[in-house]
């Protein structure tokens, strides 16, 4: 992308078209889930069915949207270990003040959804302001999130988990939005793969067609660079912190909706997730390079690894195993698809 | 591409070898037939646990037996948990059988299952709400009625101050289990929250609050391992806390055969994985309805000083 920005010279003029489509970021991702759908498309039975794809989908969507607003950040050249965490904080928040103190339910959506925006903003300040690595900074923001899910949660209902949230007032109009299914070709699709399409649309359209998407690159890339050509590093960054607190905000929703209980523990673990969906998708760790699209695809083929397998009858003990052994190898696709593409020019 | 390959042909052939099911679930026979009947099996486990992986030996064991296919998945998030079913669904398995640890965040999955024909058997947690789920039946006991026991337990110990050491943050069984325990108990029981991943961490933990607090005069785990920690701790706080735990292991029944450990509550993990499939497959061919709508209790047992050398074979097999 940092092509489009720059004058032309001599790299763009013998790039061929097939070469530049190679060298796009998400190219290998989108190989690496075609050959994962075939394989569990042609071993198992359930799998292509409407049925199936509808629960991979599913498994892929909240995964995704999280790991979308991740790339963006991790082009920008963060981390954001909070991320997890954060879509269990906000559905707590949602579920204690419904169902607890009697909060209206969009109020404590609004509020939520407030205080996800604020703990973004933080993160962000912190780093900018103290110049410590933001993943000491967001370790810091997930523990303290951590706790306060568990201690706070615990203190105030006297349990671990929210109950009773499907008889809250009014809970029918943002379950709609949030946690509703419908019907496509036999397939039963939940809402969530909507919101998932539309924040990897928004995300991409930002990044190729706007001057954030530039400044999102540039603060990646080079940092003291790019403050000297005038683009607003301290605005942009703490920008992308509210973005991953804002996709978190949304799946913290999509969870509440979607099972009317969340719990103490919602979340944790998942950042790794969504950083390797990221790199899968193409994002590099050293930031400055990658694409939300990517990301997104990262996410499918985490979502259908996830539930190819108990399609295949593996033993489930195997899972995790599995996992890392098709990611390495959807990482080894996207590098040698990027190498090759680069020795064509 | 080639890394891929070669994952694809190692996959292919463990499927090959396991020999997959898949087919001949539709066309019903006359009933004496052999069916291959397939039942999921999904938990709110987290990977590795010993008390679900007893669980888990008890349904295999039973699919054995009975010749038919278990698939057995787990995650402890009620999201992922609801997704598992949701995929067995769409599988069209002839059966499942799933702990209910959070009903609610399980209730969409349970009844979509239930009206798409598959019958549901329930077993560990969720004895209050199966029935309006409409699973068959519910096998297990709840973390009520397990930690009243041993309430109930301590208290004939003569014990009043008790910790309940909770070693997974923000898991809704245990949190149950230690408040039944108090209110049974009669004296105080306080939650101790330690990182259960790390048994040299829960130790230390334990032996700090012991020496922190010196009155107190039980110590209760809720996991086998974690009792062993306790042992350790009591005698490194050179505190006199009596030690009584959930679930069992070779090192636990030892413990309690040297007088270590008091007694250890057995909710028979593998007595539901077994049963939670005997149930569906009587269902499937005698059409029988086990507990004709009640749930049925596998436990608890007691294991102390008393019974423990009988109980230890199966232990070391993994099976209690």
């Amino acid at each position: 992308m940092a092509t489009a920005t720059a004058p032309p010279d001599e790299r763009v003029a013998t790039t061929g078209p097939l070469a530049r489509l190679l060298k796009r970021p998400e190219i290998g991702a989108l190989i690496a889930a075609l050959v994962v759908f075939l394989f569990f498309a042609l071993t198992t039975e359930t799998f292509a069915t409407p049925a199936g794809a509808s629960t991979w989908l599913q498994t892929s969507s909240t995964i995704g949207i999280m790991a979308v607003a991740v790339s963006l950040l991790m082009i920008g050249g963060e981390f954001d270990l909070s991320a997890g965490v954060m879509t269990g904080f906000t559905g707590l928040t949602v579920g204690v003040m419904t169902t607890h103190w009697g909060v209206n339910i969009w109020v404590a959506i609004l509020l939520a959804l407030v205080l996800a925006l604020a703990v973004g903003a933080l993160n962000g300040f912190m780093v900018m302001k103290t110049g410590l690595p933001s993943f000491i900074v967001t370790l810091g923001t997930f523990f303290v999130l951590q706790g306060i899910d568990l201690a706070l949660v615990k203190l105030i209902i006297g349990q671990v988990a929210i109950q009773g949230m499907s008889n809250v007032p009014y809970y029918d109009q943002p379950q709609k939005i949030f946690g509703s299914t419908f019907s496509v070709g036999g397939a039963t699709i939940h809402v969530s793969v909507i919101w998932w399409i539309a924040v990897t649309i928004i995300a991409s359209w930002v990044l190729l067609r706007t001057r954030a998407g530039n400044w999102i690159f540039a603060v990646g890339g080079a940092q003291a660079a790019s403050r000297q050509v005038g683009v607003p590093v301290f605005r942009t960054k703490i920008g992308l912190f509210m973005t991953t607190a804002f996709a978190g905000w949304i799946v913290g929703m999509l969870v509440l909706f979607r099972t009317s209980t969340v719990q103490s523990n919602t979340g944790i673990g998942q950042e790794f997730i969504y950083i390797i969906c990221a790199v899968v998708g193409g994002c590099l760790l050293t930031g400055g390079y990658g694409s939300a699209i990517g990301a997104a695809l990262g996410a499918l083929i985490y979502g259908m690894v996830n539930q190819g397998i108990p399609y295949s009858g593996w033993d489930s003990n195997w899972l995790k195993a599995v996992l890392g052994v098709m990611l390495l190898g959807a990482c080894l696709i996207n590098n040698w698809v990027r190498k090759r593409a680069e020795n064509a020019r | 591409m080639k890394t891929l390959r070669l994952v694809g042909v190692v996959a292919a052939s463990a499927l090959a070898l396991s020999a997959c099911s898949g087919t001949g679930q539709d066309d019903d026979g006359a009933s004496g037939n052999k069916e291959d009947y397939t039942y999921a099996v999904i938990t709110h486990s987290s990977a590795g646990d010993a008390f679900w992986d007893r669980v888990k030996s008890g349904a295999e064991q039973a699919a054995d037996d009975y010749g038919v296919t278990v698939q057995y998945d787990s995650d402890p998030d009620p999201a992922g948990q609801s997704q598992k079913i949701d995929g067995a669904v769409a599988d069209k398995v002839d059966g499942i059988v799933v702990s209910m640890a959070n009903p609610d965040g399980l209730e969409t999955s349970i009844k979509a299952a239930v009206a798409a024909g598959i019958p549901v058997v329930t077993i560990n947690s969720g004895v209050d709400r199966f029935k309006e789920f409409g699973a068959i039946t519910h096998v297990g006991q709840s973390e009520a009625i397990a930690g009243a026991a041993v309430g109930e337990r301590m208290k004939a110990e003569g014990l009043t101050n008790v910790i309940c050491v909770i070693q997974e943050a923000g898991n809704v069984g245990l949190e149950e289990r230690c408040k039944a325990v108090g209110d049974t108990l009669g004296g105080s029981v306080e939650n101790l929250q330690v990182d259960g991943t790390d048994d040299a961490a829960v130790q230390a933990s334990i032996t700090s609050k012991l020496q922190a607090d010196t009155s107190i005069d039980g110590v209760l785990t809720l996991g086998g391992q974690y009792a062993i920690d306790a042992v350790g701790a009591v005698e490194q706080a050179g505190s006199g806390a009596k030690i009584a735990t959930f679930d069992l292991s070779e090192d636990v029944i030892t413990n309690i055969q040297d007088g270590k450990i008091l007694f250890a509550v057995d909710q028979q993990p593998y007595v539901q994985g077994y049963l939670g499939v005997t149930t569906l497959y009587l269902k499937d061919i005698n059409g029988n309805d086990v507990g004709g709508g009640q749930p049925v209790n596998s436990g608890p047992a007691f294991v102390t000083q008393d019974n423990a050398d009988a109980v230890l074979e199966f232990a070391k097999n993994g099976t209690r």
